[in-house]
């Protein structure tokens, strides 16, 4: 029986709104317990719940960018169900008329080809608060900072048919998320958090089979593996002539399996209806345009703006735009020195490399494009060589000073000076007699070892452009 | 002194015939000699009063102060009063004492008003006779073997046994109207949207609204306008101007048309009351108001739709009353939805109980279209009848309820009947237009309320309408025997 | 003609987590079922082309500024809680 694939995403992310959702209290992360919940966040009798309007705006904002019918007209509904980290007892969400509706993503596959993933709709809703059950003996504390956070659930089309697909769709609207400046995406902190619907068919069924949904994976690699082990596990049962039960499931990393979370009776009957307690959401066709206009250029048409006007390849292009703080960086980077493939080399090379060794974001990186701004331009005249440059750049990074600073301090300023390389020249042509004979006896290949024996001996600041040319003319028989 | 109203105790206050530590401890003394009689009090606030009696009396001497600066109220247990006990009429919130104020409290308490305590009220504010209260029934002043009425009903019975001169009440279905008419006092429940409904514990969101219960429209215009405004913290708060509700209180009603559902006088209303009502229209007559009948077709609809929209509303909103952040806990719960399920069932109270039941069935899986949603079309029936008949008159009249004040006990075992005694108030709520109970008389000797409808946002014009018939007679001034 | 009967009663109450007496479910059950007859008058309204009404003023959503207007009140909020440890609510625990 070949079997095939069917997988949904539901990504819940939290929007980077500095007041909740629903009240003014903060969304700073790793506050102490229930200092960051008000009234209103604690679900006191007799309060009410005030909109948030920058949660609309960055809702508007994604919308836009996945280009998704933006509803004029939309609705919040109280989802009812009791838990202890939902202290109204309903969460206030949007079922009927949500603010984002029909969108699509294109997304690269492995073998380069795209592939189009559609959006079903995106909205908005609270967040819960948390419980923890380490510290207390058959009992579990509840923190509600995190209650009323905003959210955007934004729900795909059951388009993807492999582990990869999903992984290459979460990317992508992580990547789509960070840039608009909608949501920080941080997994490890949880403003992004990924629920996989998997389920399997006949190839050639068009019904689809019973899914199971695999709640809150918060990380690339855990999604794909937690899908895998998904379909291995559901493909064992549909062989053995048995049925997938319609449930919600955890995945645990460390056994690398997936286990039932909620059996069935406590299938929930949410009663949705508008919350009476919030009236219609109205956002008019010269509002939304005025939000499109401060759409900041998203990575496909940054990336192919890169390959037109700055000639780089569709690799560097890509790597350089899959973050909005490194694309950022290199622009301020490429406009200044002029160089685009250059500045793309060590942003994508150097500092990149820096970064991810210290595990530091762009935005935070020690060396600001003025900095290396500053270093590139004294690789172009020529003032030290680019080898010279990336021992110049760790000082940098290391906090040392600017580029000027440091190749003063530690003498590093390139030998330009024809007569002083002349000089070192004829000292090793005249210690390596041998050499010299066999370079002139047509062994081309040796001009490395002199040029070699020139950068020892200047500590490589002698410029290798000007020693291959005075080699090759010194060394002539 | 406790037959006077909020206008002439401001005046003597301002006049220094006394002070307001010297009128709130003359209140303090009456309920405390008084209450016992009534049980229209859950929690007295003696020290607290006293204390804002004093701020009130230093603010006075210091300089300027508005009307209702000293002024003792009765505030409904409804309304969250910080570090102040607020039950809302339920063993669940017994042991609840709110660490924040309700806007409108804020809002009297920037008045400079004295607070004297927390009046008693049918539980969660579910009922029309104040018996469903965990804190024991209140007896109507007037014939204490019967009901106040409800949910308002300690309220009014405070203002009628002059306890105080005036308290605040909430109206969801007739909460403040049909106890105002009950008790012969005067009741205003505003356009929805008109007074904050932040802090005032809610029963159904978009039915529920606070205000004044008084013995005269004037003292009901001067609380409201502390009361009116819009509130940043209630999204359903109107931006509306408020504008100062006495002033046109003596506007002329020569001219004025006046509309009589044919609907409100049919079968089921007593015909003493009837009488009352067919005698306080003919006063309006004589101050050159015209008179013409009205149709309301829809009036039939307002129960069923209102018992649909309002418990449906409830059962969400009581959900958050679950005994982990607050209010009654049950002993020993032996895992989660134990401690929900004991802990809910052993505070709540029948009524309420039954309104959470018919709520989470009428919104459950299957049965939402054609209830919530099938009433909130019919909702909207109810509203445009309304709006066709405004078109005609200025204002629409009727009785507030279908009779006198019942028996206690009488309707308890009966929750349908109980349930229509807000005939004629109900669809005011589903229309969010505002509405006033004014005493017209009295049917087999007990009061009689007069109702005066208006299109939204006429409170001015419903006031003056008042005002003027209580210049014509002298009904808002009757108190009963036993707290004269 | 809607009969609620005993195990309709037990199922909406579990939903709404709320304690109901045995002894009291048939009543509550004749309860509800009245109510209901009641409210099944509106069957016979045509409300085809009439839109719900949410609100009875038909506004929309005021939008609020994106400011922290809430600083810590811990304490006072937490005065009034059950039980409270290290600052988290309790209760009975929760499997997952």
């Amino acid at each position: 029986m070949q079997w095939e694939v069917v997988i949904g995403l539901e990504i819940h992310v939290q929007l980077s709104t500095k007041s909740k959702i629903f009240s003014g209290a903060s969304t700073a992360y790793g506050a102490e317990p229930n200092t960051q919940a008000c009234t209103v966040d604690l679900g006191l009798p007799g309060v009410l719940p005030v909109f948030n309007g920058e949660a609309l705006k960055k809702s508007v904002m994604f919308g836009l960018a996945i280009g998704a019918q933006i509803n004029e007209r939309s609705v919040f509904d109280r989802k009812n169900y009791f838990y202890p980290d939902s202290p109204k007892a309903y969460q206030i969400s949007q079922l009927y008329y949500p603010i984002v509706g029909e969108g699509f993503i294109d997304v690269d596959l492995e073998d380069g080809s795209q592939k189009r993933i559609g959006v079903t709709r995106a909205h908005m809703e609270e967040d819960a608060g948390k419980s923890l059950h380490e510290s207390f003996q058959n009992q579990t504390g509840i923190d509600l900072n995190r209650a009323g956070t905003p959210l955007l659930e934004i729900v795909s089309e059951p388009d993807m048919r492999s582990a990869k697909e999903a992984v290459a769709y979460m990317r992508k609207i992580h990547s789509i998320v960070r840039y608009l400046g909608v949501s920080d995406g941080n997994m490890q902190e949880g403003s992004f958090r990924c629920d996989a619907n998997v389920s399997l068919r006949p190839k050639g069924q068009e019904e689809f089979g019973t899914r199971a949904e695999l709640k809150n994976i918060n990380s690339f690699r855990f999604v794909e593996k937690a899908i895998n082990v998904e379909i291995e596990r559901q493909m064992d049962i549909l062989e053995s002539g048995a049925t997938v039960v319609q449930e919600t499931r955890l995945y645990d990393a460390d056994k690398n399996e997936t286990r039932s979370m909620r059996s069935k009776e406590e299938a929930n009957d949410y009663r949705y209806f508008p919350d009476p307690d919030l009236l219609p959401i109205v956002i008019s066709a010269e509002e939304i345009e005025a939000i499109r206009s401060t759409l900041p250029e998203l990575p496909d048409a940054k990336c192919a703006r890169y390959m037109d006007t700055l000639a780089l390849s569709e690799k560097d292009a890509k790597a350089l735009t899959v973050d909005r703080d490194m694309a950022d960086y290199y622009e301020a980077v490429q406009q200044a020195i002029g160089d685009a493939k250059m500045a793309a080399n060590w942003i994508l090379g150097d500092v990149a490399a820096l970064n991810n060794k210290h595990a530091i974001e762009f935005k935070e990186c020690p060396v600001n494009p003025e900095q290396l701004i500053g270093l590139l331009k004294r690789i172009q005249d020529n003032t030290i060589s680019g080898k010279i440059a990336k021992e110049v750049f760790e000082a940098m990074y290391a906090g040392e000073g600017d580029a000027d600073t440091i190749i003063d301090k530690k003498g590093l300023k390139q030998i330009t000076d024809t007569g002083a390389i002349e000089a070192i020249i004829d000292e090793i042509i005249a210690n390596n007699p041998s050499q010299v004979a066999e370079f002139q006896s047509g062994k081309d290949k040796l001009i490395g070892f002199f040029v070699g024996q020139v950068m020892k001996a200047s500590k490589g600041k002698a410029n290798p452009g000007q020693v291959n040319q005075l080699l090759q003319t010194k060394l002539k028989p | 002194m406790h037959n006077k109203t909020i206008a002439e105790l401001s005046a003597g206050l301002k006049a220094g015939e006394f002070t307001s530590v010297e009128l709130t401890q003359s209140y303090l003394n009456r309920i405390h000699s008084l209450d016992e009689q009534l049980n229209s009090f859950i929690t007295v606030t003696p020290e607290l009063a006293l204390e804002q009696a004093k701020q009130a009396d230093a603010q006075r001497a210091a300089g300027h102060v508005g009307i209702l600066n000293g002024i003792p109220l009765a505030q409904k247990d409804i309304f969250c009063t910080k570090g102040v006990k607020t039950s809302c009429g339920s063993k669940m919130l017994e042991p609840f004492i709110s660490p924040y104020d309700a806007t409108t409290i804020t809002k009297f308490n920037g008045s400079g008003a004295v607070m004297l305590g927390k009046t008693n009220m049918d539980e969660f504010a579910m009922g029309s006779s104040n018996e469903t209260s965990w804190y024991g029934p209140v007896k109507n002043p007037w014939q204490l073997d019967s009901v106040p009425g409800g949910s308002s009903g300690g309220s009014a019975a405070v203002v009628a046994a002059r306890l105080a001169p005036a308290a605040t009440g909430t109206d969801t279905g007739g909460s403040i109207r049909q106890p105002a008419s009950f008790c012969g006092i005067t009741g205003l429940k505003p356009t929805y949207g008109r007074v904050s409904r932040y802090g005032m514990i809610a029963f159904a969101s978009s039915l529920d609204q606070a205000g004044p219960m008084t013995r005269t429209a004037e003292d009901a215009a001067l609380m409201l306008n502390v009361m009116a405004g819009l509130d940043s913290r209630d999204s359903t708060s109107v931006d509306e101007a408020v504008p100062d509700y006495t002033a046109d209180l003596n506007n002329s009603l020569s001219g004025l048309k006046i509309g009589l559902p044919k609907e409100y006088f049919s079968e089921g209303l007593d015909d003493a009351v009837a009488k009352v009502i067919e005698s306080a229209v003919k006063e309006y007559e004589k101050m050159g108001a015209i008179v013409k009948e009205i149709s309301l077709p829809t009036s039939n609809l307002a129960v069923p739709t209102y018992y649909i929209i309002a418990p449906s509303e409830c059962s969400s909103n009581l959900s958050r009353i679950d005994g982990v952040r607050y209010g009654y806990r049950c002993e020993d719960p032996k895992d989660l939805n134990d401690l929900y399920i004991r802990s809910r069932g052993e505070g709540f109270g029948a009524e309420v109980k039954r309104r959470i039941l018919v709520g989470t069935y009428a919104l459950s899986e299957g049965f939402y279209d054609a209830y919530y949603v099938k009433a909130q079309k019919t909702r909207r029936l109810i509203s445009n009848d309304f709006n066709q008949a405004f078109a005609d008159v200025d204002v629409i009249m009727g009785p507030a309820a279908p009779s006198t004040a019942f028996k206690l006990g009488e309707l308890t075992d009966d929750p349908i009947t109980m349930y229509l005694s807000d005939i004629y108030t109900i669809a005011v709520n589903l229309a969010g237009l505002p509405g006033m109970s004014i005493p017209a008389g009295f049917a087999n000797g007990m009061p009689v309320g007069l109702q005066l409808i208006g299109q939204h946002f006429a409170e001015s014009k419903l006031l003056n309408i008042a005002h003027q018939f209580q210049q014509e007679t002298d009904w808002h001034t009757q108190t009963p025997d036993a707290f004269k | 003609m809607s009969k609620l009967d005993k195990s309709d009663v037990e199922k909406i109450a579990f939903l709404a987590r709320l304690g109901v007496d045995e002894q009291d479910i048939p009543e509550y059950a004749t309860n509800l079922s009245n109510i209901l007859d009641m409210v099944e008058q509106l069957d016979s309204v045509d409300t085809q082309d009439v839109r719900p009404m949410a609100h009875p003023l038909d506004a929309v959503q005021r939008l609020r500024a994106d400011v922290v207007t809430e600083t810590n009140d811990r304490e006072n909020l937490q005065a009034c809680a059950p039980e409270v440890e290290q600052g988290l609510y309790l209760v009975p625990r929760v499997v997952e």
